[in-house]
């Protein structure tokens, strides 16, 4: 069989992703560096009978991605840093109320409007802590443009399965990058679909804490009539002030991501078996990173790597079971050290240094290979 | 004339009840009057989704058996656009507040109205935001006094109806929580609308508001709706010395077939479908 090889952007592989896995709905607001997966997808969904919408703000995007999901869409937008910000509010309620839907962010670094232009990682901590209160939330770091394509895909899968938000964090170089890619036909990979719940409307509840298992989202307007509230609600979807109910509802958020990392979790491992020095990286520095290996490597310094492919949850037990007999940790990271965190916090006993690079520029396998010697002298 | 008595319970959760207003409070009155519009519109509950904001008038939607999303802050609209244009055939109507609708979800109303979606917004307008303890809203009258403007509001109000008109909305109306007749049928009205329906109504809150703008008790309250009220036909020929104080009801403003973003949007799918 012949493959459908194209050479494709990041973010256009994003959007190809999200038209093979189903979406069929989009909603957004133009920033840099993601609004290609938007300019793209007003041509592409509109043409399979779709709905694409530029709306009047980041907060109306999100808030109309979620609407559309509550009525059965497989939805998405795409945003970068300062969007992301503003989406907090309804990333929260996404959580909250176990709506499904992709958000892509293609990161920036700095504060504010910071580096629109230029690569960087600056999102990481957004992500997992961006909005207030409790939650668990699933995160996705591709680090190549074939990467972008089929890593979307999974976060439909994941958001229909878990009902729940799925953030894939890019960057400005796997984005706009061009690159071989793969593109699958729909029967060859796992597509998750909304199904309607397997019970009559009388015997639905939306929300399920106790069972272990993920109700189904009843599209709306399929005879399921139930209530969908930001406040603390019970299994009916009503709100609720009895305590245990307060309890059920937030262990649940954490339960159903936390219990299930086994299917949620992605990642590679790279030259580690024999590595006596370990990075951790993921993403466009997860590229600089392999060559640096190899460079090391050659210089007869072994070095391995660890890269995350789901960044959240973080894959605590890896990390924690590597730094048990690699010693030393590198985690470069183009952001002042967000990621570095977790890898401490796992680490037994291992030494943790970073590497950030925040200029706006790339880190480069020179600059990886000489941490790893100056490391490996410690 | 005997009338059939309304059954309010074919469309109310009455295991969500008690509702949260206070006594005397005039939501429970546009509730009615909307459960009445609905029955008369001849929707199914199935096909009617409502969304709504935060603040007391936003928890209308936990209380009536429909498709019924308890929002963000301000955003019911941008979830009831999601829907509609996801699901073109259901109805979708949106309860928000005046704070909710003007202040932090004032961007959404006017692209709303700019648009011309069809959906159908009702603004419980009570000048305050009540659930936080009566602070000023974007509607409260000038002069008048609030948890958070102790010597008197000197910020303008908006003109709902004004706003929603200038900004592309079809059909535009105001009403009161006295006027409860009148209420139901420029709701009828507003739903069999297509495109963007706006429904000021004026209600009461009497425990924010009243309480420090001398109607304390809901009667009063009542009272000022019903006199200050003036029928826009009447306010034809009146003076704005005389229309001062005072707000106009009626059904402001009405454009028909006027193109409807849904219906437009899937038009043009139409002339670029490929296979």
């Amino acid at each position: 069989m012949t493959k459908n090889i194209k050479l494709m952007q990041g973010n256009e592989a994003i959007a190809e992703g999200a038209v093979i896995a189903g979406c069929d709905f989009f909603a957004g607001y133009p920033i840099t560096p993601s609004s290609e997966v938007a300019e793209i997808l007003s041509s592409k969904l509109p043409k399979i009978g779709r709905v694409f919408l530029q709306m009047e703000d980041e907060i109306a995007a999100l808030g109309a991605v979620l609407g559309a999901a509550l009525g059965g869409a497989k939805a998405i937008t795409a945003s970068s840093g300062p969007g992301i910000s503003l989406k907090q509010e309804h990333i929260g309620y996404a959580s909250m109320c176990e709506i499904p839907c992709v958000i892509i962010n293609v990161m920036r670094g700095g504060p504010s409007t910071g580096l629109p232009t230029l690569p960087a990682q600056g999102d990481v901590m957004q992500a997992k802590w961006g909005t207030h209160g409790d939650h668990a939330i699933i995160a996705i770091t591709p680090s190549s443009v074939n990467e972008s394509l089929y890593e979307t895909i999974r976060a439909f899968n994941l958001a229909v399965k878990y009902r729940t938000p799925v953030l894939i964090l890019t960057d400005e170089i796997i984005g706009h990058m061009r690159e071989k890619v793969v593109i699958p036909d729909k029967n060859d990979v796992e597509i998750i679909d909304v199904k309607l719940p397997g019970v009559p409307p009388e015997k639905y509840n939306p929300y399920n804490y106790t069972s272990g298992k993920v109700t189904p989202l009843a599209p709306m307007g399929e005879g399921y009539r139930y209530h969908v509230t930001g406040l603390i609600h019970g299994e009916t979807g009503f709100p609720s002030q009895k305590t245990d109910v307060i309890q059920n509802a937030q262990n649940w958020l954490m339960d159903k991501i936390y219990k299930n990392i086994k299917d949620i979790e992605k990642f590679e491992e790279f030259q580690i078996e024999d590595a006596d020095i370990l990075l951790v990286a993921y993403g466009s520095t997860s590229r600089s990173s392999r060559q640096a290996i190899r460079m090391a490597r050659s210089a007869g310094i072994k070095a391995g790597m660890f890269r995350p492919i789901t960044i959240w949850p973080f894959p605590d037990e890896q990390v924690s079971k590597l730094s048990k007999k690699i010693k030393k940790i590198l985690v470069p990271e183009m952001n002042m050290g967000q990621i570095i965190f977790e890898v401490q916090r796992n680490a037994c006993g291992s030494s943790v240094y970073g590497l950030n690079v925040v200029s706006g520029e790339p880190i480069t396998p020179d600059q990886i290979y000489e941490k790893i010697k100056e490391i490996s002298k410690t | 004339m005997i009338k059939t008595k309304f059954d309010y319970n074919k469309y109310l959760r009455k295991n969500t009840l008690p509702h949260i207003w206070c006594p005397g409070c005039g939501d429970g009155i546009i509730l009615k009057a909307l459960l009445r519009a609905i029955d008369k519109s001849g929707y199914s509950k199935d096909e009617v989704v409502i969304t709504s904001g935060i603040g007391c008038a936003s928890r209308l939607p936990g209380y009536v058996d429909f498709n019924t999303i308890h929002t963000t802050h301000g955003r019911a609209l941008t979830f009831a656009i999601g829907i509609k244009m996801y699901k073109p055939r259901l109805k979708v109507i949106t309860i928000s507040g005046d704070g909710d609708a003007l202040a932090i979800g004032g961007n959404h109303f006017i692209h709303a109205a700019r648009r011309n979606i069809d959906l159908t917004l009702i603004v419980f307008n009570n000048y305050t935001y009540g659930m936080t303890g009566g602070q000023y809203s974007p509607t409260q009258p000038l002069d008048s006094y609030s948890t958070t403007t102790p010597f008197g509001n000197i910020e303008p109000p908006f003109d709902v109806c004004n706003l929603a008109q200038a900004a592309g909305a079809t059909w535009v109306g105001r009403s009161t929580s006295y006027h409860a007749v009148q209420l139901e049928k420029f709701m009828v009205d507003a739903l069999n609308h297509t495109g963007f329906s706006v429904l000021d109504v004026i209600t009461n809150c009497h425990i924010s508001y009243g309480r420090r703008n001398k109607m304390k008790s809901p009667v009063e309250m009542i009272k000022y709706q019903k006199e200050k009220a003036v029928p826009a036909r009447s306010a034809e020929n009146m003076t704005p010395e005389d229309l001062a104080g005072r707000f106009k009801t009626g059904i402001l403003f009405e454009k028909k077939d006027m193109p409807e973003f849904c219906g437009e949007y899937y038009k043009k799918l139409e002339t670029i479908k490929i296979k």
